[in-house]
Formats: structure tokens, C-alpha cells, sequence
């Protein structure tokens, strides 16, 4: 498949990239709201809204911003989204208003929006950009939307509110408190991961990760996956390696593409200064 | 481990100590208090003490054979979690509270940490939280057909007075192996003359309990109220069979005075201030996410390290 088109970022959101259970981003919201399926079917739809417009935002003024202020210019633009939602959500949705909380403003910061917006928006064309936001949006969704559904399952009998356990069966009230939240997102990345492997023993390449990582999340030496989003080292070791070519070309027509090579060539330039000094 | 264990040069000293014989003496030590269970509560208690044995042996020997793994239920350590787990179960409960619990204990604390030795937690303690989490009601529901009301420290906590002697001797509703002090003490003796445990955890923790006791408890020194705090709850069971875990304690002299002490002021802390009226388990496992920290800060320096401060 090939890079950058809308399906292939849709794909890569939903599975390939998948924020929750291979990223492991927004982490925060994804154990504290899912103690029921419409609350994680909630959080993560608000969550999808405000990552695809900011992405597409700040895509539009990617050249606009000045390096060094990127992250406070992001914030502004992803704050001005979740002002948006949750008042729309407060006059609209008060019942889901009421159940997400304080949750609803913390997305703000949460690193999935931030990430995508520093690892993806500020790089690439507009409608890529959109689509990484819907793509990224969808995944978190589903990820939540199975979460809380389990754990409403487990912990309350019900899904969506129906009850669909029988009448004897007694809750396990752990699953809609916190411990829960971690036991059933332990399960689900471990069974993510059973399958992923499965898939490469029949050959297929399911962990290839495209945003600069050379190595696969499930053998990743790095502390987490901090390294991806604020480094482009591993893009130069890739380069170095010629393990494979990394297309540089984007397939929506951009009339000012040589000026973004030059400004990618700027923001590799100055990754390497910054892990120079940090090796000073 | 054992072609590990030939590397070093001789002459060797052999032990007839293995894990299965340790194992085996803690089940052993651990009768009396289970067949003053089994009397006191009836055939629910035995009925529900073989469940949850049975539970803990079997997920083990899943999961072993499932991953390919060597199976080690030959070394009893299942047959403890399972026995002390189903000693903190109150006899009413439902069958399956045992098969969760057991399940619970085995996959999820300590095989999924790699099994005996890597637990961080001690497996009968991780899965008595859960359940109590999970199922407050069933987990706290102390009525059965022998005696009917709250336990001693229930009571003890709501300024009624109880009867001293019923709770030393065990005739007291509580949960199947806690309520009796002297089939207890039996089985911790029997482990002390073996040398599997000895007094440095079970000790400071009693000792410093008793001090808070005396400092917070808003009683003074008085006997009375003293001896209804130690023979009551999961006290006696906790200082003697679950704080001395192999696994989940301090491997440091120093760190097991320094443990028996944490515990010992989170249980008086938990009694005395807390909602409910026992805090044992959840103290010992509080005190058991703390090991690595207290083993840190008590490993003794190596020799010939260091050298005198001027």
C-alpha cells in the first residue's frame, strides 16, 4: 500500500498505528473514562473531532509556524478545537458532558494530538493530515469503545446499557474501577500483539512503523516511544542503513514541494543540533 | 539454576532444603488453623478450601502446559497460595469466589510474573483484594449457620465489648482460618522449630502494632483491648503465614525489621483510622510493593567497601 493516501492512513490508524494498543499514546483518558462502552465511544469521538481539525490546521500553517514555537502554536490551535467541542458537547450532549468531566478539557494535552500534530500534521500535506487525524480518531474510538465495552460487560453485566448477562451473574466491580481499566488494556494489547505475530510468521510486515522508528514496537529497546515523535535520528539510520528507501513523495500534488524538502532538510538539521547538545 | 549452581568451585555443602519441602511444611503448618476452620464453620469451609486448592494446582498446570512450560506444581507452592487464600474466605461465600480467586491469584499475580519467585505480590493476598474489591458484599458477609453478626474487630470498632477468650480460642465468626489465635500460633510454631520462618518479620510487626495500638488506639495500655486487636482479624495469619512469603519480603536483615515495622504501623493505621475494621491484607501488600525501596536502602555494604567516616 502505498504511503500518505487516505485509505492507507485510515488503515495505519486503525491497526497498523493503532494510538492505544501500539503507540500506547493517551493513556490518561483511555483508563479513566472507559468505565462504560458510550463513554469510551464518547471520549474517543470527541477526541477523533478535535485531532482531524487540528491536524488539518495546523497542516495548513505548517509554514507559517517558526520552529522553536511550534509546540505553543500547536497547543493554541488544539486548545481552540477542545474549547469548541466541549461547549458545543455542554449545550448539545450534557449527559455525556457530565459523564467525560474534567476529561474533556485535558485533551488538550493529550499526546496522541500532540504527537500526530509534531510527527505527522507539521510534515505533511493537508488532506494526508485530515485523514491521519480521522485515521488516529477511528483507532482511539474503536480502542475505547472495547474497553469500556468489556468492562461494562465484566463489571456491570450491561454493553451500551442492554444487559446481556443472565440474572444470577454477579459484577465483578473491579473492572469499572481503575485496576480494572489496566487489567482489560493488558489483555487486549497482549492478544494485539499474539495476532501481530502470527502475521509475520506467514510473512506479512505488520509492524513497520513509517513515522521515523526503524525497529518494531514490539522489540523496541527505546524507552517507549518518545523517540519517534521529537527525534529524526532514527530516519538518518534508516537513511544510513539503505535497509529501506523511504519515499519521500507525497501523493497529493503539492505545488511547493521542493520548499518542504528544504524545510524537512531544516528540521532534520536542527533535530541533530539539539542531540548534539544534549550529548554536550 | 541447577547448572548454574555446579559452576562454583568446592567443597560443597548439601542441603536437604528444597522448595517442595518448605512448601510442605507451611501446608503442614497451616492444617490445624484449616481444621479449626472446617469445624467451626462446617462442611461449607472444607467444601470450599478443596475448591480453591484444587483451582490454584490446576491453573497452574494449565498455563505451564499452554506455554510449554516446565511443570512445578510438584513444589506445593500452588497447594499454599490456594490454602491461604481459601483461609481468608468466609464461609458463606459461593463456590465460585474460590475459582476465581484461585484463578486470579495464579494467572494473573504470580505466573504472568513468571512464576514462583518473580511474584512482586503475594498471590493469596492479590487475589483476597480483588475479590474484596470485587464482591464487597459476598466477601464481608460473615453469617453462616454457626454464628450470625459482625466479627470481633467489627464490633471491637463500633465500642462493643467482646468476649477475649472466644477469640484466642477461634469460636468467633470471621473469615475460615483466621479466627482461631491458638491454631494459628500451632502452625507458626511448628514452622519456627523447622527454621522456615523465623521472628524478625512476624515479631516487629506485632510488636510495633501493638505500640501504635497503645499510642492511637485511644484505650492506653489497656490489656484487654490489646489482646482483642492481635487475636482478632487476619493479624496472626498475616504476621506469620503471608508477611514471611519467601518471595515478597525483604532479603535484608535490616529490611525485615524495617518491613515488620511498615507493616505494622499500616495495620495499626488501617484499624484504627480507617473505614473498616481490618487492614491487614491490604498492609501486607502495600508492605510488599515497598520491598524493592526497603531492600535498597538496607543492603549491607560489601567488605572492605566504604571504610570509616573521619
Amino acid at each position: 500500500m502505498k504511503q500518505n493516501n487516505i485509505s492507507e492512513r485510515l488503515v495505519n490508524g486503525l491497526l497498523k498505528e493503532n494510538p492505544t494498543f501500539v503507540l500506547m499514546l493517551g493513556m490518561c483518558p483511555t483508563l479513566a473514562v472507559t468505565t462504560s462502552a458510550v463513554n469510551g465511544l464518547g471520549m474517543g469521538l470527541t477526541t477523533m473531532v478535535v485531532l482531524a481539525l487540528s491536524n488539518m490546521f495546523i497542516s495548513l500553517l505548517r509554514k507559517v509556524i517558526p520552529d522553536k514555537v511550534r509546540i505553543p502554536a500547536f497547543i493554541v490551535i488544539i486548545a481552540s478545537f477542545v474549547t469548541v467541542v466541549e461547549l458545543l458537547l455542554k449545550a448539545f450532549i450534557p449527559f455525556l458532558y457530565d459523564a467525560l468531566g474534567l476529561y474533556i478539557p485535558l485533551i488538550v494535552v493529550n499526546c496522541i494530538i500532540l504527537g500526530r500534530a509534531e510527527a505527522y500534521a507539521s510534515k505533511n500535506g493537508v488532506v494526508a493530515s485530515l485523514f491521519d487525524g480521522i485515521g488516529m480518531g477511528l483507532g482511539f474510538t474503536c480502542a475505547l469503545t472495547i474497553i469500556g465495552a468489556i468492562r461494562e460487560l465484566i463489571g456491570a453485566g450491561e454493553v451500551f446499557g442492554f444487559a446481556l448477562m443472565p440474572e444470577s451473574y454477579v459484577p465483578c466491580s473491579i473492572f469499572v474501577l481503575a485496576p480494572g481499566a489496566f487489567f482489560v488494556l493488558a489483555v487486549l494489547t497482549a492478544i494485539q500483539n499474539k495476532v501481530k505475530i502470527a502475521g509475520e510468521k506467514k510473512g506479512r510486515d505488520m509492524s513497520k512503523i513509517q513515522s521515523g522508528c526503524n525497529s518494531d514496537c514490539m522489540n523496541c529497546g527505546e524507552s517507549g516511544c518518545s523517540r519517534r515523535f521529537f527525534d529524526e535520528s532514527a530516519k538518518e539510520k534508516e537513511e544510513d542503513l539503505e535497509i529501506i528507501e523511504i519515499t519521500e513523495e507525497n501523493d497529493f500534488p503539492d505545488a511547493e514541494d521542493t520548499a518542504e524538502k528544504e524545510e524537512k532538510a531544516e528540521v532534520e538539521e536542527a533535530a541533530e543540533r539539539k542531540e548534539e547538545e544534549i550529548n554536550d | 539454576m541447577s547448572d548454574l549452581m555446579k559452576v562454583s568451585s568446592n567443597p560443597h555443602i548439601r542441603s536437604k532444603v528444597t522448595t517442595g519441602n518448605i512448601m510442605l511444611a507451611v501446608v503442614i503448618a497451616l492444617l490445624p488453623a484449616a481444621g479449626f476452620g472446617i469445624y467451626n464453620f462446617g462442611l461449607d469451609a472444607l467444601i470450599l478450601i478443596l475448591i480453591t486448592v484444587a483451582t490454584t494446582v490446576l491453573t497452574e498446570f494449565l498455563y505451564e502446559k499452554a506455554m510449554h512450560k516446565k511443570v512445578t506444581i510438584g513444589d506445593y507452592s500452588a497447594v499454599v497460595t490456594g490454602l491461604l487464600l481459601a483461609l481468608n474466605l468466609p464461609s458463606s461465600a459461593p463456590w465460585w469466589i474460590g475459582v476465581i480467586g484461585g484463578v486470579f491469584a495464579i494467572l494473573v499475580v504470580k505466573m504472568l510474573f513468571g512464576g514462583l519467585g518473580q511474584n512482586f505480590m503475594n498471590p493469596a493476598l492479590g487475589a483476597r483484594c480483588f475479590l474484596l474489591i470485587s464482591y464487597t458484599s459476598i466477601m464481608c458477609n460473615f453469617e453462616c449457620d454457626a454464628y450470625s453478626g459482625a466479627t470481633p474487630l467489627a464490633s471491637l470498632k463500633a465500642g462493643e465489648s467482646v468476649n477475649i477468650l472466644d477469640m484466642v480460642v477461634g469460636r468467633t465468626s470471621g473469615t475460615i482460618g483466621e479466627t482461631s489465635m491458638i491454631a494459628i500460633v500451632i502452625g507458626a510454631c511448628f514452622l519456627l522449630l523447622l527454621g522456615v520462618i523465623d521472628l524478625k518479620i512476624p515479631g516487629s510487626y506485632i510488636i510495633s502494632f501493638v505500640i501504635f495500638v497503645i499510642l492511637f488506639g485511644g484505650h492506653g495500655f489497656d490489656p484487654a483491648y490489646i489482646a482483642a486487636h492481635l487475636s482478632g482479624g487476619g493479624l496472626m495469619l498475616g504476621a506469620f503465614f503471608m508477611a514471611t512469603d519467601y518471595v515478597t519480603r525483604p532479603v535484608t536483615k535490616k529490611g525485615q525489621y524495617l518491613y515488620g515495622i511498615i507493616l505494622g504501623l499500616l495495620t495499626g493505621i488501617f484499624r484504627i483510622f480507617g473505614p473498616s475494621a481490618e487492614g491487614v491484607s491490604y498492609a501486607i501488600i502495600l508492605g510488599n510493593l515497598l520491598v524493592p525501596l526497603i531492600e535498597k536502602i538496607t543492603m549491607p555494604r560489601a567488605f572492605g567497601k566504604g571504610g570509616e567516616r573521619a
